[in-house]
């Protein structure tokens, strides 16, 4: 099952972003086939509004059912994520490979509820 | 003749202008309150309220039944308020804004729109000042969207025909939901580099808008040289000062018009109208 997480740049050796839905770019590793896919974010980085809930469609989009984030989710993108089955984890590690280890060999938190307030709210 | 009266900054003075121009003014004047966020207008009117609506803007409600997941609707909707996930779709009806995008773009009719309350929109006449009839708004709490509300504020003021807008702070959307279609807009400032900083960002903003404006020095004292000279390196006209005078300060804490009270104030506020009616090329009442 595939795996997004948050990222600074297009490598699995770059550092993770701290937010979830202006996270620059989700890179998607899927285990079946040993790939990485990039998804672009900037759309949503520089969005006005609702760049949480945007993010999190495209991440459910690209079939990721594990999303890792750097530090932060708010509460929209939570939601949206939470209603798609797909559960939210946090790393700090430094760079994406490494969170995906750290995942893999189950020693991610699991984040059961939203970290940071909504912009709107 | 719809005069705005608005500044970049919070707590410059719009409310103490807005209002003593009402009150010089003598005529009947429709006074509305566009900060919907926080009114205060009421509290120097004292307006006995005779009509109170409730505003509703439509928001999607998707049949799930018809949806195909397609994405369009989430793809035109330029607030991100609705996620199109391939089994379901979101709407996050707090971010909307009712522009009616999502339901024109579903190619196959499942989105219909239902109305969602945002907050009331009230009038009546003021028992302080017998020229003028109050119109404000009250946004629900929590709901973080003001520019709706804003635009059925300004329909009810009507056509009248001196219609004053006592402005939001700042120069984002609610600010230019408010000063948008008006004749004229006194930017009200004070000679502080926080009010110099905030007075250029609504200088610009206005200039955007094509918008006719000029500057107004509340609190105005030896410090004025800061403001003055902005205004002549850009051409934009000061339309008048309010002196700084601790007795307006105190008439205004206890909800008390300052012109009513302090006489340099209600002479600066008289040439201050007459000013503004001849820039914006209205006859002086």
């Amino acid at each position: 099952m595939k795996i997004a997480i948050t990222a600074t740049g297009t490598t699995p050796e770059s550092p993770l972003d701290a937010r979830f839905g202006r996270a620059a770019y989700f890179l998607v590793f899927d285990p079946e086939t040993n790939t990485w896919e990039t998804v672009e974010n900037t759309q949503n980085l520089n969005a006005a509004q609702g760049a949480g809930i945007q993010s999190a469609q495209n991440v459910i989009r690209s079939g990721a059912r594990f999303v890792i984030t750097g530090g932060h989710c708010g509460p929209k993108a939570f939601e949206v994520l939470r209603v798609a089955g797909v559960n939210v984890y946090v790393s700090a590690a430094p760079s994406v490979a490494e969170a995906l280890r750290l995942f893999q060999a189950g020693e991610l938190e699991w984040v059961e509820a939203p970290d940071v307030e909504g912009h709107w709210a | 003749m719809r005069l705005a009266v608005a500044s970049g900054k919070g707590g410059t003075g719009k409310t103490t202008v807005a209002l003593s121009l009402a009150f010089v003014a003598g005529d009947p004047v429709v006074y509305v309150d566009c900060d919907v966020e926080e009114p205060n207008a009421h509290i120097f009117l004292r307006p006995r309220i005779t009509h109170s609506t409730v505003v509703h803007i439509p928001v999607p409600s998707v049949d799930e039944t018809r949806c195909t997941h397609c994405g369009e609707c989430a793809a035109v909707c330029r607030y991100g308020a609705i996620a199109s996930l391939p089994s379901m779709t979101l709407v996050f009806k707090e971010l909307c804004h009712g522009c009616g995008g999502c339901a024109i773009a579903c190619p196959t009719n499942a989105i219909s729109e239902s109305p969602n309350r945002i907050g009331v929109v009230e009038s009546g006449p003021s028992s302080v000042l017998n020229n003028v009839t109050l119109v404000q708004g009250r946004i629900d709490v929590g709901v973080p969207l003001s520019p709706p509300l804003i635009r059925s504020v300004k329909e009810k003021a009507g056509d009248e025909e001196f219609v004053i807008l006592d402005c939001p702070p700042g120069t984002s959307c609610p600010m230019i939901a408010a000063v948008k279609e008006v004749d004229y807009v006194a930017l009200v400032t004070e000679p502080t580099p926080f009010g110099l900083n905030d007075l250029k960002l609504a200088v610009e903003t206005l200039r955007e808008l094509e918008l006719p404006f000029g500057v107004v020095i509340n609190r105005s004292s030896e410090r004025d040289g800061l403001i003055e000279e902005f205004c002549v390196t850009t051409g934009t006209e000061i339309l008048g000062r309010i002196p700084d005078d601790r007795r307006a300060a105190e008439a205004y804490s206890r909800g008390v018009i300052p012109a009513l009270e302090v006489r340099q104030v209600r002479q600066a506020c008289e040439r201050l109208l007459a000013r503004i009616l001849a820039a914006a090329g209205d006859e002086p009442q």
